[in-house]
């Protein structure tokens, strides 16, 4: 079967969560914070010891190397790191496609991390994120720090990418107003339980 | 030229002078008079004992001594190892993959010098054995110490990058190389420096020795050569082994970072 399945993911303070994802799905998730959203983002990714498991089409999680894995579901973190001094070094060859879609131009990739904004910063994450062509999305208040003309531009680019490639895309959102625009299913973290949002 | 046997009353002379500073210590407030007067206590008692000991074993020549002696050495030179980092790993991995690495880089090219290099009959004579290997230990010590107490609290500091480089689909060795490389950087550091000021600024401490002890300085700069050349190799295996031993355990079998397994710094120091 196509998408993102979990079953029995039970990341701390949380109890086990079944939940499936159609291929070319999107799933938003709200909660209080400390609720445990990017926790659970980050026991799908693997980056967290926790019990139960994930299947991303048919293919279990533990069946994969770990970084196969992560390449294929991956994680956008609600605070982008840098481990290199440039913008290029941090993003392959091909991707003057996705600055473009961004609202950035292939200069970008010359620039000092040290120079960017926050919003910069996230988009470019999200740019760096996108290059490995990954199956599914785990996306962590991903439009966060950006002004309206570049939330815009992102929720493009991951609709655009979700419908291009069939992506589950799992998106963690503090916005009410976000989640009414891009409808579809929304489900809320209460009481240790995903349940669905009223 | 022979050796000038010390005196009880010359120690004595020699121990006055700690006396006075740590009369200066406490008349300045310095508050290190306590300190600095255990300090000298258990030196004394040490080098004492060590006295001793060495002379018995000396005499006996026999194999499980000196393999005990030399354990013991081992033991006490991972405890300081382990008490010189701040973020130490949890359990048993905190004293072992110290210990483990000393062990393996100062005890392989001990036998390699003795057997070897200098061809000592048998290799486990004890004159030579038990100073070179504490040389050995001494430095290896502090070259290990100093690598994985860098590793374990770059890791601690670097968990973002290090977590953003595992997301992006790299390996746990890609994710930690230039963190590893620092460490191990930074456990040379201190046998480089030590090779390039010698002679210069400092004559090296068993070059001196020998020399006290009458040997012709041309000689005892022949084995002080040779002992800085097995020491740099010494600290270098360790270190390395240090550095590969613990990042290989900061990563858990799925390549995610466990930071959960080094124990929180503890107060300042």
């Amino acid at each position: 079967m196509a998408g993102l399945r979990l079953q029995g993911v039970a990341p701390l303070g949380l109890d086990p969560i079944d939940l499936d994802l159609a291929a070319g799905e999107r799933v938003f998730i709200s909660g209080p914070s400390g609720s445990g959203k990017s926790l659970l983002l980050r026991a799908v990714a693997d980056l967290d010891p926790c019990p139960g498991e994930v299947w991303l089409n048919g293919t279990a999680r533990s069946a994969l190397p770990a970084p196969q894995w992560r390449r294929q579901v991956a994680l956008l973190p609600a605070e982008a790191h840098w481990w290199a001094d440039s913008v290029g070094e941090h993003l392959p060859g091909e991707c003057e496609s996705l600055l473009t879609d961004l609202g950035f131009g292939p200069e970008t990739l010359g620039w000092a991390i040290s120079r960017l904004s926050t919003g910069e910063r996230q988009r470019l994450a999200l740019a760096r994120v996108l290059a490995n062509r990954p199956a599914a999305l785990l996306l962590d208040e991903a439009t966060a720090n950006l002004d309206p003309p570049n939330r815009d531009r992102v929720e493009a680019l991951v609709e655009g990418y979700r419908a291009e490639h069939a992506a589950a895309v799992l998106w963690v959102s503090h916005d009410p107003e976000q989640r009414e625009r891009l409808g579809g299913r929304r489900l809320m973290i209460q009481a240790r339980r995903l349940v669905p949002e009223p | 030229m022979t050796l000038i046997h010390l005196t009880p009353f010359d120690l004595t002379l020699a121990a006055g002078l700690v006396l006075l500073l740590a009369g200066l210590s406490w008349r300045l407030h310095l508050g290190v008079e306590r300190r600095l007067l255990i300090a000298a206590l258990r030196s004394a008692v040490q080098l004492s004992l060590i006295g001793y000991v060495l002379h018995a074993l000396f005499a006996a020549t026999n194999p499980g001594f000196i393999a005990l002696m030399a354990l013991v050495m081992l033991a006490f030179a991972g405890w300081e190892a382990l008490s010189r980092q701040k973020h130490r790993f949890v359990g048993a991995w905190g004293y072992g993959i110290g210990t483990l690495s000393m062990f393996l880089s100062s005890f392989s090219v001990l036998i390699l010098t003795l057997a070897v290099i200098i061809g000592v009959e048998p290799w486990y004579q004890p004159q030579y054995l038990i100073p070179l290997l504490g040389m050995l230990l001494g430095n290896t010590m502090s070259g290990v110490a100093l690598a994985l107490d860098n590793l374990t609290r770059d890791a601690w500091n670097a968990r973002g990058r290090i977590e953003a480089r595992l997301i992006l689909g790299e390996t746990w060795d890609c994710a930690i190389s230039g963190i590893r490389r620092d460490a191990l950087r930074a456990g040379l550091i201190p046998i480089v420096n030590a090779m390039a000021t010698a002679g210069v600024v400092s004559l090296p401490g068993m070059m001196t020795g020998q020399i006290l002890a009458g040997s012709p300085p041309i000689e005892a700069a022949k084995y002080q050569l040779l002992v800085m050349f097995v020491i740099s190799a010494g600290t270098g295996l360790g270190a390395t082994a240090a550095v590969w031993l613990g990042s290989r355990r900061l990563f858990d079998e799925r390549q995610r970072l466990r930071l959960d397994r080094l124990r929180p710094p503890q107060g300042q120091g």
